[in-house]
């Protein structure tokens, strides 16, 4: 994965956490005052994503990406605690680009407002953590052949800012 | 008088929000496949297959459209003839939350915006209008917040001229990027009150998008000044944003400007801008 260069699309399978805003906020402080996390981070993919409720007879209801840029401010924290890598969509804040550099982690793109086509590659879906959150509680989910955009590289290189050019 | 019973209400306000929760709306689905055909950057021709690959799934597998199931913003054209029985508002806020608890959609509203707090179905955003007659309209417009969030409103000089207008609303596409989630439609509310703008903005999205004229025709109704024009040439400078499909390049930015207008102050000229992303959802029946 640290080998991906921006712009290279991926088909990712593996596990991979849900996480956004409210868990995020409760990772960091538990990061911050020294607490057990309750999902090990070291090597771990976090997507931003909530799902809908998971209807009668399928493995998750609707999955796509939340705007990454609401997460920025607890991501760098997250990088220093082992996290390898972030599904989401949209660009990421100057201090989250020079984190990804320094930790040497992938941040990844994934369709934007196509959930019920990306729940299709979701295999396995069950909560993990934080579970009095509803659609924000932290899911561990198994995925085949999950389709990514390298958004900002290993080495820093951003996609927006190479689209914008 | 004409008697529509709440219960009623109540059931067609959650048919319309699994409705549009799952089914992508029509115009909608019509104008990203002409997108699709005329886009000519590889990237964005492949996240546009996705878009369209998605709303299929969405139809054939009862899955929703997109995970974010909105925030439910219901319209009502309420006839004066009509007399309702029952609770009206209590019968919307019972339909939105059958209606998406059975469509298995996401609840996304808290009830204290300072607090926050568990996530519920409802309440749902109201809007009601008095015409005239004894039928009574029903909109629903789950509005997801990726793109809501982008909303702007600016309190013009009545003096400004139209480039001013149209350089605040190309602004706001810029600043919504990619976090909205483009191609965007695009409802722009003017004149009003500062509260009534941004109405339109949104009651602007219900309108049907057109999608662009054959190259090269300008309709007769077109004509200088008038709304169609400026819808159709903000459409073609925001297409020149070369934003594209998820911020990341090609000439499908927006596909549509809808504009709403209502008379104004002498004093001002309010414009409000409210983006939809591509995922534009809504239904609507009227009783």
């Amino acid at each position: 994965m640290k080998n991906l260069k921006v712009a290279d699309t991926f088909l990712l399978s593996g596990v991979i956490y849900t996480a956004r805003d409210q868990a995020h906020k409760r990772l960091a402080a538990a990061i911050k005052q020294g607490k057990k996390l309750p999902i090990d981070l070291r090597g771990a993919i976090i997507y931003y994503c909530g799902p809908t409720k998971t209807p009668k007879g399928k493995i998750i209801g609707s999955c796509g990406p939340t705007t990454s840029s609401r997460m920025d401010e607890f991501t760098p924290v997250l990088l220093k605690a082992g996290l390898s890598a972030m599904i989401g969509k949209g660009s990421r804040s100057k201090e989250v680009r020079a984190a990804i550099k320094k930790y040497k982690a992938v941040y990844f793109l994934t369709f934007a407002g196509c959930g019920a086509l990306l729940s299709q590659y979701v295999k396995k879906a069950e909560p993990v953590a934080y579970r009095d959150l509803g659609p924000e509680a932290i899911y561990k989910l198994k995925v085949r052949d999950f389709p990514l955009i390298v958004g900002i590289d290993a080495r820093g290189n951003n996609i927006y800012k190479e689209a914008s050019t | 008088m004409r008697i529509i019973s709440a219960k009623k209400i109540q059931d067609t306000v959650a048919k319309l929000c699994i409705q549009a929760n799952l089914f992508l709306r029509s115009d909608c689905l019509r104008a990203l496949k002409q997108a699709y055909s005329e886009e000519t950057n590889k990237r964005a021709k492949l996240i546009l297959k996705a878009i369209i690959d998605n709303a299929a799934v969405a139809r054939k597998e009862k899955i929703a459209i997109c995970q974010d199931t909105g925030l439910p913003v219901v319209f009502l054209e309420i006839g004066q003839d009509v007399k309702i029985a029952g609770d009206l508002k209590s019968a919307i806020n019972k339909g939105v939350e059958s209606g998406y608890l059975k469509g298995s959609l996401r609840d996304s509203i808290i009830k204290d915006p300072i607090l926050r707090g568990r996530a519920k179905y409802t309440p749902a955003v109201i809007h009601a209008d008095m015409v005239k007659g004894d039928k009574l309209k029903l909109a629903v417009l789950p509005k997801g917040f990726g793109c809501e969030n982008k909303s702007v409103l600016k309190m013009f000089r009545p003096t400004a001229e139209i480039k001013e207008i149209k350089k605040f609303i190309l602004e706001a596409v810029k600043n919504a990027g990619a976090d909205a989630c483009p191609p965007f439609v695009i409802g722009v509310g003017i004149g009003g009150t500062a509260d009534y703008a941004s109405f339109l903005a949104k009651k602007a999205l219900l309108k049907e998008i057109k999608g662009l004229s054959p190259k090269g025709t300008v309709p007769e109704l077109e004509r200088k000044g008038t709304v169609p024009e400026l819808e159709r040439e903000l459409l073609s400078e925001i297409n020149k944003l070369h934003i594209g499909p998820m911020g990341l390049g090609g000439k499908t930015t927006a596909l549509a400007v809808n504009i709403e207008t209502y008379p104004t102050h002498i004093a001002g000229l309010p414009v409000a801008v409210n983006i939809s992303c591509h995922a534009l959802r809504s239904a609507s029946k009227i009783l």
